[in-house]
């Protein structure tokens, strides 16, 4: 073939990562990483200002996707960062904030959060990984390690029953709740794509494999291993009650977009609510008039 | 025609596989070569099956691996400037 | 320095009590944006934060708990705002992880504990001043805080602003100690017009993104910041981090930053003694007290001084950092310090270490649920000079 004209080869995700803090912490065969590329070929498809994009997540190994991303972003304290990115987004409402952080971190000590932020409808993306287990402190049980799972605090076999997340956030009122394994690259992206999309509180439950703990543990031999395992359980049932998409252990892996309703967010109800009586953000005094970028008068949005 | 081709960044890959495995075309293998952390970078065993379509750098959690499409004009690829 | 924006302050002279001045300090300093939880007796500060700020734009959410007002604060500073949270004893308990969070990453903001009766739950609506160690030692690991004591409603104002002033000029969360029958007590509050009101503004950086770094000290060890939404691709961990804020976890790095988020508290120490004095020149005993113990002292102060007693008046306006040099040099001169406080003995435990067996120092404990009677204060000046 003749040669004319040379063409750069340049990986788009690395627009959005810290590429100087690359190779990532993350073992080998876990998947968190993958969900970062879903989550970047979608942010960047939709066209939102990636300046305006804040991460924020929590504590553990899918809390430490806030390190690699490039976005303005915030590593806080576990549990807690779906109340940090509610200030965040009540103060500035042209941000675009997403919180990506561990099945432990938003659903056990978070929790209490998460329920709140959906029945607010805050308008916040929630990308959770769940990898059924707390890696990061070492492979102990989470309120979502399958029925009778070796872990580090069970190690004759955990016997608490896993939590549904897609049934709890839909119940606490989410507008929008998917589930995908990380196997599912193209869906994942395609479903992130439509949740940054939407207004209020989303929520996009990603199966991970945790080769090193939980799977080490519970005789799936490497990443690849709960990757294939996913693909061959895996069922996609879009508009599934949220009921019936729980996790059983050695049984279908129930993926697809669950819930996708209009709900007013919750600066839409305040706006409402207050009427006349919520007037826009004057202006401060004018400290430093040269000083960085001027935040506008927001919640014209 | 060659439609694709694969960029691999050896140093960063962590030898996990899910690039070779879920190549809808079967292009890739793990190389019997090593990098710098002891891992077996993958490498296109078969190119002429590669159709640029990038499902190995969505998969690839550590970035390693990047599929692009080759322009029909038969340009040459070469590394973007960092 | 700036002064306040007049849409945020109610000029003019008041009857009101300490919550509510507190709430008009915080206002008239530039807050906007509050998250917060209800507890007694601190309530009526965001309750009366609720109904002003729609109307001046910004905004109150109650969150679902402690642990959410204290991060969702900071979250709104993070996207530019000044804020503050309310608490009292238990939910002061509960934010310790975030007063460390924001003493770690540097975020410009104040807690206000009006104390009660403790430990546990206590005495909801009986005052205490049992918080005073937790406000410097609270959360885990070395940290510095600044903690102001009102002792009337005009300070709850006053000092409010002033609190919310130091927290922007030093990056750290300021605790805001009232106690309950401070917070409850109305009395007469005097708010001037704006521009008579100093505000510290945000101490935004002029670098473009790029030549910024986060976390760079400047000459006063206090970093330049920035916002969310601004470009400048910020990373912001409460991980031992660099000037970038990038995690650098070894003890090389631990050394430089906790050093340096002490020391830019410590160098300012002379500029941070804030206290009312009376007659301390040739007093053979000082009462050293704060916030509402202050006003009992006051009184046995009178009642021992009719009796010919020489005794000063020491009122801590501002108690941690603690006024080492001012203690030590009176300890030096006098008979005996009396440190009355609603506690069984906390500051007095500061002013035992910095004396250090110079002078008597005369506990008057306390467990709180009401205030010292002033013949308590002045058996105790007498105990001082026996």
């Amino acid at each position: 073939m003749s040669t004319t004209v040379d063409f750069p080869i340049h990986n788009p995700v690395e627009d959005v990562l810290r590429m100087d803090r690359i190779p990532t912490i993350w073992c080998p065969g876990c998947g968190i990483g993958t969900s970062v590329n879903s989550f970047a070929y979608a942010l960047m498809s939709t066209g939102i200002d990636i300046k305006k994009v804040a991460i924020v997540s929590g504590i553990g190994c899918s809390g430490r996707v806030s390190g690699y991303t490039k976005m303005d972003s915030f590593h806080t304290t576990h549990g807690r960062a779906i109340p940090f990115a509610t200030g965040l987004k009540l103060a500035n409402p042209e941000l675009t904030v997403v919180v990506y952080s561990g099945d432990g971190d938003l659903t056990s000590i978070g929790g209490n959060h998460l329920i709140h932020a959906a029945r607010r409808n805050m308008d916040l993306m929630v990308v959770c990984i769940n990898n059924m287990i707390y890696a990061m402190t070492g492979g102990q049980a989470a309120a979502t390690t399958p029925g009778a799972s070796i872990s580090s605090t069970t190690p004759y076999g955990s016997f608490e029953p896993e939590l549904n997340m897609a049934h709890l956030v839909d119940a606490a009122g989410a507008c929008f709740v998917a589930r995908w394994t990380v196997f599912h690259v193209k869906m994942l992206e395609k479903t992130m794509k439509e949740a940054l999309n939407k207004k209020g509180f989303r929520f996009v439950e990603v199966l991970s494999p945790c080769p090193t703990l939980y799977g080490r543990r519970n005789n799936l031999a490497d990443g690849l291993a709960a990757m294939k395992d996913y693909k061959e359980r895996s069922k996609i049932r879009n508009g599934a009650p949220t009921h019936e998409t729980a996790l059983v252990q050695g049984g279908e892996i129930i993926v697809g977009k669950f819930v996708d309703r209009e709900r007013p967010d919750y600066l839409t109800l305040m706006r409402q609510q207050l009427g006349a009586n919520y007037h826009p953000l004057p202006p401060q005094p004018d400290e430093n008039p040269e000083a960085g970028v001027a935040k506008e008068d927001c919640c014209s949005c | 025609m060659i439609r694709g081709s694969v960029a691999v960044t050896t140093e960063r890959c962590k030898g996990c596989g899910f690039c070779v495995e879920f190549c809808p075309t079967k292009v890739l293998a793990l190389s019997s070569a090593f990098n710098a952390k002891g891992y077996h970078a993958p490498y296109m065993e078969d190119p002429d099956k590669c159709s640029g379509c990038n499902l190995c750098g969505m998969y690839c959690p550590d970035f390693a691996i990047y599929g692009y499409r080759l322009p029909k004009d038969g340009a040459q690829p070469k590394e973007a400037a960092k | 320095m700036t002064h306040a924006n007049p849409e945020s302050v109610l000029t003019g002279v008041h009857f009101m009590n300490g919550d509510a001045a507190c709430c008009e300090g915080l206002l008239a300093a530039g807050a906007r944006f509050a998250a917060g939880y209800p507890i007694t007796p601190s309530t009526e500060v965001v309750e009366r934060f609720a109904a002003r700020t729609p109307k001046t734009g910004g905004l109150f959410i109650q969150m679902e708990d402690e642990l959410a007002a204290s991060i969702a604060l900071q979250g709104m500073v993070w996207a530019g705002e000044k804020s503050f949270t309310v608490t009292s004893g238990p939910g002061f308990s509960l934010m310790m992880e975030h007063i460390g969070f924001a003493a770690m990453t540097e975020t410009p903001c104040m807690f206000v504990d009006v104390q009660r009766g403790g430990p546990s739950t206590g005495l909801p609506t009986l005052p205490a001043q049992g918080d005073m160690m937790q406000a410097r030692f609270g959360s885990h690991g070395d940290y510095l805080t600044i903690a102001l004591v009102p002792d009337s409603p005009q300070e709850c104002f006053d000092l409010a602003v002033t609190g919310m002033n130091l927290a922007e000029r030093f990056r750290i969360p300021v605790m805001f100690m009232m106690d309950e029958c401070v917070g409850h007590m109305t009395e007469k509050v005097v708010i001037p017009p704006a521009d008579q009101i100093p505000v510290y503004p945000r101490r935004h950086t002029k670098k473009k993104p790029g030549e910024y770094l986060p976390f760079e000290a400047s000459e006063d060890l206090v970093p330049e910041m920035a916002h969310a939404g601004e470009g400048y691709s910020l990373f912001v961990t409460g991980l031992t981090h660099d000037d970038r804020g990038y995690p650098l976890m070894n003890p090389a790095q631990q050394e430089k930053l906790v050093n340096r988020l002490f020391n830019k508290i410590l160098r300012a120490a002379d500029e941070l003694v804030m206290v009312e004095e009376d007659g301390l020149e040739d007093a053979d005993v000082v009462v050293l007290s704060y916030g509402i113990t202050s006003r009992v002292a006051r009184r046995g102060i009178q009642m021992a001084r009719e009796k010919g007693l020489k005794v000063g008046f020491l009122r801590l306006k501002c108690v941690w950092p603690f006024p080492e040099k001012l203690v030590r040099e009176i300890a030096g001169r006098v008979k005996a310090i009396v440190a009355p406080e609603l506690n069984l003995g906390q500051v007095v435990l500061e002013v035992e270490r910095v004396a250090a067996g110079t002078t008597r120092v005369i506990r008057m404990p306390h467990a709180g649920g009401t205030v010292h009677k002033p013949v308590d204060i002045v058996a105790a000046i007498e105990r001082g000079l026996a």
